[in-house]
């Protein structure tokens, strides 16, 4: 090891062994055409998904390809605001760069016909009722607020109808009535 | 039967001593530790190794890109084939995997794995709550992921509440007689565990893993130096599958590249019965919840019965005919990247007899898991005292 020799007046001083340099990176995302689809007619209030060419699987949001198969996806359909919760989280931490007041419930949202869930957040009901397999509607923004973002819907609230079985919410509906089906 | 092509078998495992920040050494530091380690305990030197093989999660984690380029000096691979692997929080298992597979087609003799994670230097919970673009940003880090995961669970098998403070107590309970843990707690109760705040309900503050800095390392071998050592981790069996997060119908409690990847590493190691031709088992377990839910995966019990596993003590390293983390597992201890080659290298440290006060006394046959992403990432090994039986 080669000696270092430091001023007198350093002696004494802790040695310092990390430093924090915070860094940023701006990225400019250009969303495919499943993405841009749905977009431009979320502005409009409009939810899109896509139909998988292969088993007629509904895909919210759209993607542009049905990741079991690799199949293109471009049929798109309009979905309803309405659907159920597959499963939920209560969170107690907050999330980086975003102010939510805590506990918030973030829930995997199945629309009404849909195959796949998307993770959104869920209010107007407090967290000891929340249940999987309960019925939720989209609350819009106020329509002067609503743009080209996945920002809209401001959360999902119960609808008070009956809930959806476990053994169909969420994941487990693509099954109902394919039980001779077992690749999953 | 077995992996196919030459034998291969674990001759050295270094690890680092696990903390929340290891401010005494850089990242080269840190694995070059670990590496160094596992030369002495094959008794090599730098020069006697072949190749080298890392892997980390994702670079983003700790802000710095491609670091096995920066490391390639610490870790002596100048002049020498060097590859990095990527397969998020299981990479530090497909990383030993990859490494083992170099050995196995007969490519290198003698081959250095190493895989690290400098937690104190990044902030992961910031990396896996990161905004995509449009998509609402609403996941609070890897517990608000897999938090609805376990729910399906608990409603599914109707466990009782408190398995999953039974596992996090086993495992804290564990790494006591780990020298390297990260979490010694030795006045931790079960109360305490229970008591401890909800993070993400239902997974408590206790029931979560620690962030972690630390590396591990082993060298690989094949059959012909392996017979020279005097205790060789001889390979099995080894698997890896995946899968994607979200697609209809996805089974994401017990996903299916997860059971695919168990019944291909059973069959390659001959083996029927895993509940009792295991000795014990290292698994991916970073809320304690999973322990019962790989359980049901690995094929270790019947679907619907983990909790029952765990309930009996059966995973308990004293009494239990399989134990789990019995170096305290990713519970105690979590450097992201090296938790999955911790498992395989405790794994492999059983089955040679060198576990120390963990030791599972008269281990032949060890599992090693891990996990990552969305439970979408699978690796798993078998490792064994014996020779596999051509």
């Amino acid at each position: 090891m080669t000696e270092i020799s430091v001023p007198s007046s350093l002696d004494g001083v802790e040695p310092v062994q990390s430093v924090r340099t915070p860094i940023r990176m701006e990225y400019t995302f250009t969303p495919g055409v499943a993405a841009q689809t749905y977009l431009r007619e979320f502005a409009n209030k409009k939810i899109l998904g896509v139909v998988s060419p292969v088993d007629g699987a509904v895909l919210v949001p759209p993607r542009g390809a049905d990741s079991r198969h690799g199949a293109l996806c471009d049929e798109f359909i309009e979905m309803p605001h309405t659907g159920h919760i597959g499963s939920f989280c209560v969170t107690n931490v907050p999330i980086p760069g975003r102010e939510l007041d805590l506990p918030y419930i973030s829930a995997w949202i199945f629309l009404d016909g849909a195959d796949i869930g998307f993770l959104n957040l869920v209010a107007e009901c407090p967290p000891e009722e929340c249940r999987i397999g309960m019925r939720v509607e989209a609350v819009w923004k106020p329509d002067e607020e609503i743009g080209m973002t996945a920002e809209n819907i401001l959360y999902w609230k119960p609808t008070g109808e009956p809930d959806i079985p476990f053994e169909a919410a969420g994941v487990r509906g693509w099954h109902v009535g394919k039980e001779d089906q077992t690749n999953a | 039967m077995g992996t196919g092509g030459e034998l291969a078998a674990v001759v050295g495992v270094g690890m680092t001593k696990f903390s929340a920040t290891r401010g005494d050494v850089s990242m080269p530091g840190l694995v070059r530790e670990a590496a160094q380690r596992a030369l002495e305990d094959a008794g090599m030197q730098w020069d006697d190794i072949d190749a080298v093989v890392m892997g980390k999660a994702p670079d983003f984690f700790e802000g710095v890109m491609m670091p096995e380029i920066f490391l390639s000096e610490a870790l002596g691979c100048v002049g020498k084939p060097m590859l990095r692997v990527h397969t998020a929080g299981s990479v530090g298992g497909s990383t030993a995997l990859v490494a083992a597979s170099l050995v196995h087609s007969g490519v290198h003799k003698r081959v250095l794995t190493v895989a690290w994670e400098k937690q104190s230097e990044s902030n992961a919970m910031w990396a896996l709550s990161l905004k995509q673009p449009f998509q609402v940003s609403i996941n609070a880090g890897a517990g608000g992921y897999f938090s609805p995961i376990i729910r399906q669970y608990m409603e599914a098998t109707q466990a009782p509440e408190l398995i999953g403070c039974m596992v996090a107590f086993k495992d804290r309970q564990h790494a006591l007689l780990n020298p390297y843990a990260h979490l010694h707690q030795p006045d931790l109760t079960f109360d305490q565990v229970v008591e401890s705040p909800m993070l993400w309900e239902p997974i408590r503050y206790s029931e979560t893993c620690p962030s972690s800095d630390g590396a591990a390392a082993m060298v690989i071998v094949n059959e012909e130096e392996a017979d020279k050592a005097e205790n060789p981790a001889w390979i099995h069996a080894g698997a890896m599958r995946s899968e994607a997060n979200n697609f209809p119908g996805r089974d994401e409690v017990n996903p299916l590249a997860s059971r695919e990847c168990a019944e291909d590493l059973w069959n390659q190691a001959g083996i029927t019965n895993p509940r009792e031709e295991i000795d014990v088992v290292e698994m991916y377990v970073p809320f304690s919840w999973y322990e019962p839910m790989w359980l049901e995966s690995l094929g270790f019990c019947e679907r619907g019965d983990g909790w029952k596993l765990v309930e009996s003590g059966a995973t308990h390293i004293e009494g239990g005919d399989l134990p789990v983390n019995c170096s305290g597992g990713v519970l105690s201890s979590n450097p992201i990247g090296a938790s999955g080659m911790i498992r395989f290298a405790e794994a492999a440290l059983q089955v040679r007899g060198m576990a120390g006060d963990h030791q599972v006394e008269g281990a032949r046959k060890a599992m090693g898991h891990a996990y990552g992403g969305g439970a979408q990432y699978f690796a798993m090994w078998v490792v064994g005292k014996d020779k596999p039986i051509a």
